[in-house]
């Protein structure tokens, strides 16, 4: 997880929960492509049509609290969101991201540093480097970069037990 | 050096003597639930991976709550999904019995046993001792076929309760109490603990209703001393224990609070977080459309009892709809027959089938722009009950039947 790229930052505050991620009547749809254009509807309706593959989001605290419904992270991983920085994550949600293959990152400055639309430059495991500043951020265990660098756990077990 | 009920419980799934915070353990789960929220993915996942296999078919089980009856074509196609896997794979499944936790209370959870649920309220389980706690259907995929899991060891937060609470307050008021507390994300990737003599007067429902709700601190697992009353309801139901399970006098605590449980008053969670706390009073007089009492936090026979009280000869406000539901058949049956149903219905009231209903903004009862509900269900945040710019209350059994009668939030000694 070496590889350094540059986002364009989208701005979301604190306790951002699963019911703004995705809202319970979408959940039923057939696939996450459906989906998508209701992603954080309730909170900001035109974001999902804004963001483009590649972008990343920043957070303040507590970012995915609430249901444990998978369609959160996939929804956001679907967006094409590279990685959401935040001060921190709820746990159940933090573990689906990382079951689904979607990178998220700790940090408790730059959500309070950051301006919309402007782009950081993210190395995973080691920094983001934003206006110049550097922020360190810590790498994740070995068994979690081995899930989130095969794209989610159930690619994970293929790739363990010899499957593409 | 001593052990939490938490570390107790994962040491003894991960087959050693010891567990302590912040280490991560390979566990065999005791049992896994899911329910009609995720477990189509669950089943597309599933059928996607090659020659798989169901490590123990024994602690599956399946329940569809959330959406039942069927409110689309999508849902009942998502449903019998759900019901083909389960009748052909020989899995444990329930359909229109209730809600899942309330569901598992009555009729799987063992003091001892850690369990996974496809659902973030799963930490309900602790009322009985049992690490219940919330997965994603990945998770649980994962757990299903392997019968394993890894968890982080959490620390734990240790409630001493001492006291009663109260006349007219409830075990929703004092989680409401402990959430405003600590925050939403006072408790996150922790263990709530509870015990001090001042459990021994809560009644089985008030702790389900206590632990449930402990999510909305952010807790991992939520875990209380089982005690006499725990086993009796446990032996009615005609179970044993795995295990049971004490802290020791020396674990070691990430923090600890001391809650006199004769001091808690009346609560209100104002939109839209849970831990947007105000003492009921301060919200008194706020117009309200809908109200609902239900949900596995708030819909066992106590507090459609306690609802009933306050209805009982008079009507629900002509502004106001009353959604009533019970959290399972079994309370379903128990209220019909303590004449508890009629009292609702004479009042006004609109008494539906066991479901998650309104508490996760679908399939009934949901809330158009700009109205208000006053809900037992488990959040308040934006959107939840229906249109995103709608607004919810969360609240006790008692202050939602007399917001119901009054048209606006009031508590049970003003009406």
């Amino acid at each position: 997880m070496s590889n350094t790229f540059t986002a364009k930052i989208w701005v979301l505050g604190d306790d951002i929960d699963t019911d703004i991620i995705l809202p319970t009547e979408y959940l039923a749809m057939k696939s996450v492509e459906e989906m998508k254009p209701y992603a954080f509807s309730p909170l900001r309706p035109e974001l999902a049509g804004l963001i483009k593959p590649g972008d990343m989001i920043v957070a303040g605290k507590n970012f995915g609290c609430g249901s444990s419904r998978e369609q959160a992270p996939e929804v956001v991983k679907a967006l094409g969101i590279s990685c959401v920085v935040a001060k921190s994550y709820a746990r159940i949600f933090f573990r689906n991201a990382i079951n689904n293959g979607l990178l998220l990152i700790e940090n408790p400055d730059l959500y309070d540093e950051v301006t919309e639309g402007d782009s950081a430059e993210v190395t995973p495991g080691k920094e983001i480097l934003y206006k110049g500043k550097k922020y360190e951020i810590a790498s994740l265990p070995d068994n979690l970069l081995e899930i989130l660098e095969a794209g989610g756990l159930v690619k994970a077990m293929r790739k363990r037990n010899g499957l593409s | 050096m001593g052990m939490t009920m938490a570390e107790k419980i994962i040491a003894l799934a991960a087959g050693k003597t010891e567990a302590k915070a912040g280490d991560i353990e390979t566990v065999t789960l005791d049992r896994l639930m899911s329910n009609d929220g995720t477990t189509h993915l669950t089943i597309d996942m599933y059928n996607n991976l090659k020659n798989p296999k169901i490590a123990d078919t024994e602690k599956l089980v399946w329940i569809i709550d959330h959406n039942i009856p069927a409110d689309s074509p999508k849902t009942a196609a998502s449903h019998k999904k759900m019901r083909d896997f389960a009748k052909e794979h020989g899995i444990t499944f329930y359909e229109g019995e209730g809600v899942c936790h309330q569901v598992m209370m009555e009729n799987h959870v063992r003091p001892g046993e850690l369990i996974f649920g496809a659902d973030s309220h799963t930490c309900a389980y602790g009322a009985l001792g049992a690490f219940g706690t919330g997965v994603g259907c990945t998770d649980y995929l994962y757990a299903m076929v392997t019968g394993t899991s890894w968890l982080l060891v959490p620390e734990t937060i240790r409630f001493n309760l001492t006291g009663k609470l109260p006349k007219g307050v409830h075990a929703r008021d004092l989680i409401l109490t402990i959430i405003g507390k600590i925050g939403a994300n006072g408790a996150n990737y922790k263990s709530m603990e509870f015990g001090g003599e001042g459990l021994a007067s809560l009644s089985m429902a008030d702790r389900i209703s206590i632990c449930n709700l402990c999510v909305e601190a952010g807790a991992k697992t939520a875990l209380m001393e089982v005690d006499d009353l725990a086993m009796d309801y446990l032996h009615k139901q005609g179970r044993e224990p795995k295990a049971i399970i004490k802290a020791d006098q020396d674990a070691v605590y990430f923090e600890t609070y001391d809650i006199d449980l004769s001091e808690i008053v009346p609560i209100v969670a104002k939109p839209h977080f849970v831990d947007n706390v105000v003492p009921a009073k301060e919200c008194a007089g706020t117009k309200i459309d809908e109200a609902f009492l239900g949900s596995c936090n708030n819909g066992r026979i106590e507090d459609l009892r306690v609802g009933a009280e306050i209805i009982k000869g008079k009507h629900v406000s002509d502004k106001v709809r009353f959604l009533v539901v019970p959290a399972s058949r079994s309370v379903y049956k128990q209220a019909m027959e303590e004449g508890l149903l009629d009292i609702f219905m004479e009042a006004g009231a609109m008494v539906m089938n066991p479901n998650c209903s309104v508490c996760w903004g679908a399939c009934q009862g949901v809330i158009g722009e700009g109205e208000t509900l006053i809900s037992t269900g488990t959040r308040n945040f934006k959107g939840r009950a229906g249109h995103k710019d709608s607004y919810i209350y969360l609240a006790s059994a008692a202050t939602v039947t007399a917001s119901a009668i009054a048209g606006y939030i009031a508590t049970a000694d003003s009406i």
